[in-house]
């Protein structure tokens, strides 16, 4: 396989302007007879398919939930980047490529990245247009707040629900191109395979998740927007139907899978209470703006907060990061969280939580502000844990939240199959090793309103293409592949459930392949994992019918895939002999405990090529350089 | 604590359906209502039984997905609350717990608790936007928009889509949903453009859909996960007015 990774000649600021000059585009009388297939209407996906119906293509988008407002875009709080510089504080789009770049430690694209910077602005603009109710101050502008990696306030925010408003504003541009017939939406359907045609991606099968129909769709190019894959954890922060099926059933067509190991765990989480937990919960990285983070100085304090004095308390991110403070970048603050606990100053029933105070701010800005900028995160809070946030400080710890790895896409957003590009979470493009809080959204966005509108075209422009019906061999041939997984799933009539079995692997990631790895630790996944496999192929339990609304038989293919998906992830983690962001190598560390990086040998994307069932995956490598953000040790001192 | 669960099962659209009870023992006070559900469901499943289908996603109160009537009330006993932000500890040890799914005629069941929302996406589609076409917008600052009016609009815009205000009310009537959309639009300078004919055609495929009318029950208000009021419906009822007079 080889890795064309496209990035335009020239200065990186000029390098999209030339690159959007320089691509082919479609008559507009033309675009209605070219068809583009979206799967997951999130931000990534309902932003393009609502732009792609703008410009006049015919798009069929897909979504297994009812409605596109369902997605898990929705449950984004804190907030969306752009380098508006509206605060006059020193922010430029140079400054947010800058932080971008060093907060993924070096392991993104810096052509990529710069891009992202740039298109970030306009995203604000379009969202106020749709109507998004942004925060404002008292002149009726927009206001901003800080987010960690960064030293300006540049992000913006709808009190804690950005993420829902920036969906729903997608999802009206969506609700828009349906109106006038450019855009029909399919819900409750979920992709399980990509057709190719002569190596071209010409459409996907779906199940009908209502009535169990295995149904076939055609097109000329089709975009993935199916999320990130922190489910194979079981536990973590994302949506309990966040899965990695479209991904990888692509990546077992041929698409290149890049930095799999690469996770975000999120230092601000609920911790969990008890065995029956069925997902984690995000507090917001803004309440780091204004809460304390600390530990009791003794070991083993068990005292309540409020009765351990100032004195006895260890604000260890301010004490270790003067500069940066509780603000530091998410790797960083939940390694730190972690290692608190493992040294024994844990808080909580279960030792294994941290002290965010916002006794201070309350005490500074009063309850009233407060609580209009974080009240809905309090009242979460308050309604999981019983306790009142105002009053004691809140108990948090790390929990997986994101994946910077994804399917590999070169500078158009295009994937190794040709025709079948990934955007948003689901790709590796943007983060590298470590994404800056409120830059999710703001990737989510720019990919879908503004690269792929303009790059899908050179393609449609430049490719010949043959007509391909659904009815095609290549469509009949995935259809029967996938009704014959279906049949064995719903045949084994084994003992566990799909849900123990999941646990049950979510429990091999997190000890294994977790925030802490080691050799031995990566070793140990890769014998487990595959036994684990290898046990739900013998002894799972799917109940119901297959051509009915069957949830056991959803999550059982979901499961089915996190189980190949981990043992990658495993694999990737072992080869990085470093340690870069969230990926952290306990082998490889500096003296006082942060990341340590081996430019030298790993200065590169893990591009991995599925190689056929039961046989090691190829390792293939996209070498970056860095023209302009030169590499060095990450410090937040 | 032990629950004793008395579940609405239904197998399809034209299946009849009716309750069906189940003991639910050890269930930890902290557990979320359908993470007891989770637990019963994994019992089902190992008994060879199917599990009861429930739609959910989050799990956070913002997804909008889950929806159950329990004890009689959308979403459950509290306030301001989704069915996923239910703990278990607000139930006594040993309490009977009814769960149904949303009851309405333009709500129906597809499987046991899981039913067709798609007419509120409907009501959406029907001009529930502001046609600003990516690219060729203003800066973002262009537009100021005083402070309390932001904010209420967003108080609008909060609405998750649940359809607990249709579940909650007599007439099964879908005013405040409309009105949260209505609202949030018709505040902002941006919205306004639009909003004669927005307001006409949303209400008309509400009425299409099968909605019930407003009696000015208020019982949506107060089953809202997100509280949103009523005052929304009054300036409803005002842009539908203004559009039909003026």
């Amino acid at each position: 396989m080889t890795l064309d990774s496209k990035i335009p000649a020239g200065p990186i600021e000029k390098k999209w302007d030339t690159h959007r000059f320089n691509l082919k585009l479609v008559n507009p009388a033309n675009k209605r007879k070219y068809t583009i297939i979206v799967v997951g209407t999130g931000l990534a996906g309902a932003s393009a398919a609502a732009s792609f119906g703008e410009l006049g293509y015919n798009v069929l988008a897909f979504s297994y939930h009812e409605s596109p407002r369902r997605a898990h875009s929705i449950a984004a709080q804190g907030g969306i980047n752009a380098p508006k510089n509206y605060a006059n504080d020193g922010d430029s789009i140079y400054r947010l490529f800058y932080d971008t770049v060093k907060g993924g430690d070096y392991r993104a694209r810096e052509a990529n990245v710069y891009r992202l910077a740039q298109v970030s602005n306009n995203i604000i603009d379009q969202c106020v247009a749709q109507g998004v109710p942004f925060a404002r101050d008292y002149a009726g502008y927009l206001d901003n707040r800080s987010f960690g990696g960064a030293q300006v306030s540049r992000t913006f925010y709808a009190r804690g629900q950005t993420g829902q408003q920036l969906l729903l504003g997608a999802y009206s541009a969506l609700c828009r191109q349906i109106d006038v017939g450019s855009v029909k939406f399919f819900p409750r359907r979920e992709m399980l395979d990509v057709v190719l045609v002569d190596g071209q991606a010409r459409g996907i099968v779906a199940r009908n998740l209502v009535t169990g129909e295995i149904e076939s769709y055609a097109a000329h190019a089709v975009v993935l927007a199916t999320g990130g894959y922190g489910n194979v954890f079981y536990l973590s922060t994302n949506a309990k139907a966040s899965n990695a099926t479209a991904i990888w059933r692509a990546y077992k067509r041929g698409a290149a899978f890049g930095n799999p190991c690469f996770t975000q765990i999120h230092p601000t989480c609920i911790p969990q209470s008890g065995d029956y937990q069925s997902k984690l919960t995000l507090m917001s990285e803004s309440l780091r703006n204004d809460g304390r983070i600390w530990v009791p100085k003794q070991k083993g304090d068990k005292r309540k907060p409020e009765d351990i004095p100032e004195s006895e308390r260890d604000y260890y991110l301010e004490r270790l990061y003067p500069s940066f403070g509780n603000l530091v970048p998410r790797d960083v603050a939940s390694r730190r969280a972690k290692e608190m606990c493992d040294n024994g100053y844990g808080v909580g029933p279960t030792g294994l939580a941290v002290y965010l105070d916002f006794s201070d701010a309350i005490k500074r800005l009063g309850r009233m502000v407060i609580e209009e900028k974080y009240g809905n995160l309090f009242d979460m809070y308050h309604e999981i844990t019983g306790e009142d946030p105002y009053k004691t400080p809140m108990r948090i710890y790390p929990a997986v939240h994101y994946t910077m790895g994804g399917l590999w896409v070169d500078y158009n957003l295009m994937s190794t199959i040709p025709g079948l590009y990934v955007i948003g979470e689901a790709n590796f493009s943007d983060h590298g090793a470590n994404r800056l809080g409120a830059s999710a959204l703001m990737q989510g966005l720019a990919d879908g309103y503004f690269i792929i509108p303009y790059t899908i075209g050179d393609y449609l422009a430049t490719t010949k293409f043959k007509a391909v019906a659904e009815d095609a061999a290549e469509f009949r041939g995935v259809r029967e592949e996938l009704s014959a997984m279906i049949k064995k799933l719903m045949s084994i009539n084994g003992k566990k459930s799909v849900e123990e079995f999941h646990r049950q692997l979510g429990k091999i990631m997190w000890d294994n392949v977790g925030m802490a790895r080691t050799r031995e630790s990566l070793k140990k996944a890769l014998e487990e994992i595959p036994k684990l496999r290898e046990e739900f192929w013998n002894n799972v339990k799917v109940v119901g019918e297959s051509n009915d609304l069957n949830a056991d038989l959803e999550r059982a293919g979901r499961v089915a895939d996190f189980l190949e998906l981990g043992e990658l992830m495993a694999r990737d983690a072992l080869h990085r002999e470093e340690s870069c962001g969230g990926h952290f190598r306990v082998e490889y560390q500096t003296e006082d405990g942060e990341a340590k990086r081996d430019d030298e040998q790993f200065c590169y994307v893990a591009a991995w090529e599925y190689a056929g069932r039961d046989k090691e995956p190829v390792l293939n490598k996209e070498p970056l350089t860095f023209e302009y953000v030169k590499p060095s040790q990450r410090s937040y001192k | 604590m032990n629950v004793t669960l008395k579940v609405w099962r239904q197998k399809n659209r034209n299946d009849a359906g009716r309750f069906v009870t189940y003991e639910v023992k050890d269930i930890s006070p902290d557990a979320s209502f359908l993470e007891m559900l989770d637990v019963l469901n994994v019992d089902l499943v190992k008994k060879g039984e199917e599990p009861i289908a429930f739609d959910h996603d989050c799990r956070e109160g913002i997804c909008g997905s889950c929806g159950i009537v329990i004890n009689g009330r959308a979403h459950g006993p509290g306030r301001g609350i989704a069915t996923c932000e239910l703990r278990m500890r607000v139930f006594r040890d040993g309490d009977m717990i009814v769960a149904e799914p949303w009851r309405a005629k333009a709500f129906p069941v597809i499987k046991d608790l899981v039913v067709d929302r798609t007419g509120l996406d409907r009501i959406m589609v029907a001009g529930g936007y502001i046609s600003a076409k990516t690219g060729g917008v203003p800066d973002a600052n262009a537009i100021p928009i005083p402070k309390p009016i932001a904010e209420e609009a967003m108080d609008a815009a909060a609405c998750i889509g649940c359809g607990a205000c249709v579940a909650a009310c007599p007439n099964s009537s879908a005013m405040l949903f409309v009105a949260a959309k209505i609202s949030h639009l018709a505040l902002l300078p941006q919205g306004k453009v639009e909003a004669t004919t927005r307001v006409q055609r949303m209400v008309e495929q509400m009425d299409k859909e099968g909605f019930g009318n407003c009696s000015n029950n208020y019982a949506c208000e107060a089953e809202c996960p997100k509280e949103i009021s009523v005052l929304h419906i009054a300036r409803l009822n005002r842009e539908f007015i203004k559009a039909k007079v003026l």
